[in-house]
């Protein structure tokens, strides 16, 4: 038997499970779908996520089907009651989806890129986090709020940003970042089924790439961490993107005799921080790669928490690779030069190391 | 309103210009030398050109995600905008910008605007300038944005905040029927944005927006109104792209052609010349003659982005602040 919860596609006891190699962008509507199914008062909110009406009929023709194609077909099966375009009035949706969850339904939110949370920020922040504790306990938020971060894609400054820190500060809202399509599965059915509010963040980067799913229902433990890569010399930790970043940058300093432990965060708020001292226990060195800027980031987060916890255990430094604290530039060298690459990773590793 | 020869020929000409530098743009985009994604606004010239014709360096305008139109009209560098889109150092804004987020503010330009309805307040703020400095006659704002973008609060409170304090403002709507794919008589719940204008107490004018002789007179009215202190106006322009949202949409799957057709007969540009051909207000050789003045332009454009050098990598670290004074090169 499998383990249903936190477990890893690359571990032992996965080799015989059935499942296929799938797109992220596939799985995450697959996901969708199978929660909407599961509960009907799971609906879905966003600009454009069927896209375009018949005149005539008024039928939604599902000419987008979200963005990046995320909802594609699924206005065909629940109809516009549940995938409901909306205005581009993020500050009024996400705020409608807070009065909606308080009143016994479980709205899902798209908010395109990520940096359009700012336009609906006020909500998250006093509404959708604080109505459960200011108001004693009385009720709950069960919302899902998802958006694409990341640069890389030439979308320049206002449409590439990473800022994790923004949501994971916000005590009562939760944040996941999935780094492959099997924890895309398992964090969205899991934030979906969570009666707190979750926002989801999906780098860009990731949504064309393919891994293994296991078939079966399964949800991955909001606040847990995963191994990627076991390893001994040192702990590279990575979240969303990032974790493909260390990975690479794992295999690269293998072949110089490198052992890395690879750590993808998959929370960030809760988040695991048993799995980061556990790790730095073995390798007594770390590096921390985040695509965020420096400043009060989630890297800078986890390196307080080793450093309050961990520090007995470590033999060098707490070593973060970060973006820059600048904008996202629109050249596409500069953008790449603003982005931590696994080149970044090696050159970080060889200097906490003295190599 | 009788438009002085000069200006007619400035307003076919920028219109023209605007059409062929979105064709041109978007053939570069699909070559692969544009970095990112392009928002062509070929179909809308009316708006800009028709607003723009009135004003000088000193007004402001505010822009959007579809603004290479907004930036031709307000009289910006071809070549420097060529330049920015494809990520240059002689780029508008050095390659750091983009198709959206070009600026020129020698030529009163604020800036194309990737996050919808947030470059209104910002026109709004330059006629406070304005107002502030006594300056109203030769100085005012004009915030452009389109249907979609009248679903953002920040437009409502744009609107009341410059009605209140008399600000010499346009608030100049680019209604093409869509945001993104989806139609404004879905998500606008009125049919006639320009009936907003009444609840901020302002006046409220619809013009058709593939006509820039009607956009040309609404507009010098608007226009007269802010230089003379009596505050803003809103101006709702039923215009039409004809292309996608992005360089790779396709309209068909949410446009039908019936539509596209329609619009294509009101012609921005084909109707100009015919109605000042009729008019003997300009003849086809000097129609002609603008018309290869540009299409050089156009050559020189692309010719002087392709052959500009990329800018420097420690680029990515400049102008983050004025002045700082901790390292911003991250922790690498
Ligand atoms: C705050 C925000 N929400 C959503 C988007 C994504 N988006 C970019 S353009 C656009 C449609 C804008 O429609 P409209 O205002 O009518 O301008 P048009 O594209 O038609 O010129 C949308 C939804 C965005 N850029 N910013
Ligand atoms: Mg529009």
């Amino acid at each position: 038997m499998v383990e249903k919860t936190n477990t890893n596609p690359l571990g032992p006891g996965y080799e015989n499970v059935p499942g296929k190699e799938m797109r992220f962008r596939d799985i995450f509507r697959d996901t969708l779908r199978a929660e909407m199914i599961r509960d009907e008062n799971v609906f879905l909110m966003g600009e454009d996520i069927s896209g375009g009406f018949d005149k005539k009929t008024k039928e939604p023709l599902d000419a987008w089907g979200g963005p990046f194609a995320a909802t594609k077909g699924l206005v065909q099966e629940f109809g516009p009651k549940r995938i409901r375009d909306a205005p581009i009035s993020e500050a009024a949706f996400t705020g409608a989806a807070v009065g909606a969850a308080l009143t016994g339904l479980r709205p899902i939110v798209d908010l395109m890129y990520f940096d359009f949370v700012t336009v609906a920020y006020d909500q998250l922040l006093s509404n959708a986090a604080k109505s459960r504790y200011m108001f004693g306990g009385q009720t709950k938020v069960p919302m899902t709020l998802f958006a694409r971060s990341g640069a890389g894609t030439g979308h320049a400054a206002q449409h590439s940003e990473s800022f994790y820190s923004m949501l994971a500060h916000i005590p009562g809202l939760k944040v996941v970042v999935p780094s492959d399509p099997y924890s895309a599965k398992g964090l969205l059915a899991a934030s979906i089924r969570d009666d707190d509010p979750v926002f989801l963040v999906n780098d860009k980067k990731l949504i064309n790439l393919s891994g293994f799913v296991p078939d079966e229902d399964y949800t991955i433990e909001l606040g847990k961490g995963r191994y990627l890569r076991n390893g001994n010399d040192i702990t590279l930790v990575g979240m969303s993107y990032t974790s493909i970043v260390c990975k690479e940058a794992a295999e690269k300093l293998e072949a110089d005799g490198i052992s890395c432990e690879v750590i993808d965060m998959m929370s960030l708020s809760p988040f695991d921080e048993d799995i980061l001292i556990e790790s730095i226990k073995k390798t007594n060195n770390v590096v921390i790669v985040d695509e965020d800027t420096p400043r009060a980031s989630m890297a800078s987060e986890f390196a307080a928490v080793i450093a309050d916890k961990g520090f007995d255990y470590l033999d060098s430094p707490i070593k973060r690779v970060t973006a820059p604290h600048s904008p996202v530039p629109y050249n596409r060298d500069l953008e790449k030069a603003f982005m931590p690459q696994p080149e970044d990773v090696v050159y970080s590793v060889k200097q906490v190391l003295g190599l | 309103m009788t438009i002085p020869k000069t200006k007619l020929k400035w307003i076919y000409e920028t219109m023209y210009r605007i059409r062929r530098f979105e064709e041109t743009m978007l053939e570069q985009t699909f070559k692969g030398n544009a970095m990112g994604v392009t928002h062509p606004s070929d179909g809308q010239e009316a708006p800009p050109t028709g607003i723009c014709a009135h004003l000088t360096n000193d007004d402001w305008i505010g822009s959007t995600h579809r603004g290479h139109g907004h930036c031709i009209a307000k009289g910006l560098d071809t070549s420097a905008m060529m330049a920015e889109i494809m990520g240059r150092s002689t780029g508008q804004c050095g390659g750091k910008g983009g198709s959206m987020h070009i600026a020129d503010f020698s030529k009163g330009m604020l800036g194309a605007n990737a996050i919808v309805g947030a470059s209104i307040p910002l026109a709004v703020g330059a006629a406070l300038t304005a107002k502030y400095k006594d300056n109203e006659t030769n100085s005012i704002g004009v915030s452009f944005f389109g249907d979609g973008a009248t679903s953002q609060g920040i437009l409502h409170e744009s609107m009341n905040l410059a009605s209140v304090w008399k600000l010499p403002v346009i608030f100049a709507c680019e209604n093409n029927g869509y945001a993104e794919a989806t139609p404004a008589w879905y998500a606008v719940s009125t049919e006639d944005i320009a009936s907003r204008a009444e609840g901020y107490g302002m006046p409220g004018i619809v013009v058709d927006g593939m006509d820039v002789f009607e956009v040309y007179d609404a507009a010098g009215e608007a226009v007269k109104r802010a230089r003379a202190g009596e505050g803003p106006t809103l101006i709702e322009m039923k215009t039409y792209r004809y292309h996608g949202h992005f360089h790779a949409d396709d309209t068909k799957k949410y446009r039908t052609d019936e539509e596209e057709k329609l619009f294509h007969q009101k012609d921005p540009i084909s109707n100009f010349e015919k109605r000042v051909i009729s008019q003997k207000l300009m003849t086809k050789t000097e129609l002609e003659s603008i018309k290869s003045e540009i299409e050089k332009e156009m050559l020189v454009a692309v010719e002087f982005a392709m052959n500009s050098p990329m800018p420097d990598i420690k680029d990515l670290y400049k102008d983050v602040y004025v002045e700082y004074s901790n390292s911003i090169q991250g922790l690498r």
